[in-house]
């Protein structure tokens, strides 16, 4: 059995495995970074991500296009985001318990509209694969990266784009001078609020397309609940990755990496409990949080409201 | 400055009150879209709830959980720790006190139904505590912790109730629900209304509330723990082992929703079951936020909130609108109960400068003082 788990087809069939199931995380944790360099940490990435799948489920359940699909959890994620920064930015509010708030509004509105639009979910036809011409031929490195549906690959190009944005326009200068000193920033003519209205709907549509690539790219359903946690394992990628895209990405790869691991070990028989092997993604993000706690500095101003002095 | 006062005061009840009926206004107008009459699906959710007496006991019966929990929402809260890990708490709680229970089962029920609760709280306040010492000691953000480990209780359920833990008549039946051994009927908590669900723990849950009341204002323990919470530098500047009271108040929280699992688990389930936690994990924190982090206040937001899970399992069943619109509701209301705070705050800082005017006022127009000055 260890012999058949060992062999060249299982671990190109986990590898590629990995590389698709960090699809989500990456969405999710690099839209979450943006709205946490601002100084705003929205832990509501769960219900909407949940919302995004919905939504995208629905428009493709109805005879949609996936394109329509994703536009459609874009909407829906940033109105999402809107909403939060309506509360915590404009009005406030504690952030920690603010994205719980939504978190639950988000859980309870899927399942609320899947109940009454859909009653019980059926699967459905979302985006197919897409195998890259002439570079899926590559042996090995081929099936790995180059087999994937097309959300895949927009999800691994956001990376060098998230790089791009925080650390090479005139809006990523902004978003880290309102998280580090939001007065100075103030001082210097940037609208602190308006910045965080910006990376809050952006982080929210982004989770959106989350939860897109979830119930009409990796699944083709849409379940009550079907994230599972997951858009806060998102959050714990950001701090893991010390905000930055390239740890975000190198924190996804690790946790859909052990996600792969824990499904080919069930499916192949590993004599494991399915359920003590589910527990690993959830025991590592305590444990990398718990290593990595204090290595890199937070955004200074993060989870603190701005408002101007008299 | 008196007026001023009064109409905080004012504000800080009214503005939770607002809260729930902006979020049920809002549901309304959903369920309006969803083309289901919110009228009637509100009018058959408060009379399930609170317009008979069956209808009552479910909510206290739903209620005694639900102040459990925000009871040790209260504490952590106040202590400046954000405890998300009800769920988590709650399930291991009921884990602990069943196992422990179907081991002594010859005891006598005076002995064992005590250590039981006693048990299950114990491993609540284990489970709160992990998050606790990760935060204290190494700064583990304790939302994140607490969350992740929910899922990790909930996997830990799964595996216990359907390996160790499974009922032996269910593998004998071949049926194979996941679902423990029955209780020994010493340890069932007394039924106080029956055929209705309504157990002594309600009463237990109330006497705690008191407690508590009592631990977070007229003990040392409390203030310190309120001291940390409202400014950890002023805390730790005065003397105080900042990390110490961050781990006591999660572990303190983790225990109260311990005992709501084996409290469950005793009254009302008299086994461990899938779906024991029934979300009071996070009903509790709604509860606790209406009921201004307050464990007087979380009796009646406790007993309403629980009316309203109690009414939305009643909607759902005679007008088929699914009760996950109480989920909605509950965290509309999260958000709203904490955006409001901003006008307290407001009121707070009008009210201060106000009163530093009138003083002013009065100084100038008494010249003595200034002339008492060569």
């Amino acid at each position: 059995m260890f012999h058949e788990f060992l062999s060249v087809a299982t671990l190109i069939g986990i590898a590629n495995s990995g590389v698709r199931l960090a699809t989500p995380y990456l969405y999710a944790a690099l839209g979450e970074m943006f709205g946490q360099r601002s100084g705003v940490l929205n832990l509501g990435v769960e219900g909407v991500m949940l919302m995004g799948a919905f939504a995208a489920y629905y428009t493709v359940y109805i005879g949609g296009d996936p394109w329509l699909g994703v536009l459609a959890a874009i909407i829906v994620g940033a109105l999402m985001g809107l909403l939060m920064a309506l509360i915590s930015v404009t009005m406030q509010a504690q952030q920690g318990i603010s994205g719980i708030g939504l978190t639950l509004f988000g859980v309870g509105l899927s399942s609320l509209l899947l109940k009454v639009l859909v009653g019980s979910p059926i699967g459905i036809s979302g985006f197919s694969t897409w195998k890259v011409p002439g570079l899926n031929s590559i042996p090995v490195i081929g099936p790995i990266f180059f087999e994937h549906n097309i959300l895949v690959y927009i999800a691994y190009l956001l990376v060098p784009v998230s790089l791009y944005v925080l650390y090479r326009t005139t809006f990523g200068l902004k978003i880290r001078a309102v998280g580090q000193n939001p007065e100075a920033a103030d001082s210097l003519g940037v609208r602190v609020n308006a910045v965080r209205y910006g990376t809050v709907m952006l982080g929210s549509a982004m989770a959106g397309i989350a939860g897109a690539s979830l119930s009409i790219g990796l699944l083709n359903i849409f379940q009550e609940n079907m994230t599972n946690g997951l858009g806060f394992i998102a959050v714990a990628l950001v701090y893991f990755g010390g905000w930055r895209p390239l740890g975000v990405l190198i924190g996804a790869l690790l946790f859909s990496t052990v996600n792969a691991l824990q499904l080919w070990m069930q499916v192949l028989g590993v004599p494991i409990p399915s359920d003590l092997a589910v527990m690993m993604p959830y025991l590592l993000t305590i444990v990398v949080l718990a290593v990595g706690g204090q290595r890199i500095r937070q955004p200074a101003a993060l989870t603190k409201p701005y408002e101007r002095g008299e | 400055m008196q007026r001023f006062l009064r109409s905080l005061r004012f504000l800080e009840l009214a503005l939770p009150i607002a809260a729930v009926l902006i979020a049920f206004a809002i549901g309304g107008v959903l369920l309006a879209l969803l083309g289901a009459n919110p009228f009637e699906a509100y009018w058959v959710l408060i009379s399930g709830a609170f317009g008979s007496v069956g209808g009552l006991a479910s909510t206290l019966t739903k209620m005694t959980p639900l102040l459990l929990v925000a009871l040790g929402i209260c504490i952590s809260f106040r202590g400046g720790v954000i405890n998300i890990g009800g769920e988590g708490q709650i399930i291991v709680g009921a884990l602990a006190a069943t196992a422990f229970t179907l081991w002594l089962r010859d005891w006598p029920g005076w002995l064992l139904l005590p250590l039981t609760l006693i048990v299950g709280a114990l491993a609540g306040a284990v489970w709160g505590g992990i998050a606790g010492v990760l935060k204290a000691r190494l700064n583990v953000n304790e939302i994140l912790s607490t969350v992740m480990l929910n899922a990790i209780a909930l996997q830990l359920m799964n595996f216990l109730l359907r390996g160790p833990m499974l009922d032996p008549a269910q593998i004998a039946a071949g049926t194979n629900i996941a679902q423990s051994e029955a209780l020994p009927r010493s340890v069932w908590l007394t039924r106080l209304a029956p055929p209705t669900l309504l157990h002594s723990g309600v009463i237990l849950a109330l006497v705690l509330a008191v407690l508590v009341y009592l631990l977070l204002w007229r003990t040392t323990i409390g203030f310190r723990i309120r001291t940390v919470g409202l400014n950890p530098s002023a805390a730790r500047y005065a003397g105080m082992p900042v990390p110490f009271y961050v781990a006591f108040s999660l572990i303190l929280a983790g225990g109260f929703a311990g005992l709501a699992g084996a409290v469950e688990v005793t009254g009302v389930s008299h086994r461990m079951l899938e779906g024991l936690s029934g979300g009071y994990g996070f009903s509790g924190i709604v509860a606790a936020l209406f009921g201004k982090l307050h464990p007087l206040g979380a009796i009646p937001a406790s007993f309403l909130f629980g009316g309203l899970l109690v009414g939305a399992n009643k909607m759902q069943l005679t007008v088929q609108v699914p009760s996950a619109l109480i989920t909605v509701i509950n965290g509309l209301v999260v958000m709203f109960v904490v955006a409001s705070e901003v006008y307290v705050r407001r009121a707070r800082r009008r009210a201060g400068r106000e009163a530093a005017e009138a003083s002013l006022k009065r100084e100038s127009s008494t010249p003595s003082a200034e002339a008492a000055v060569p």
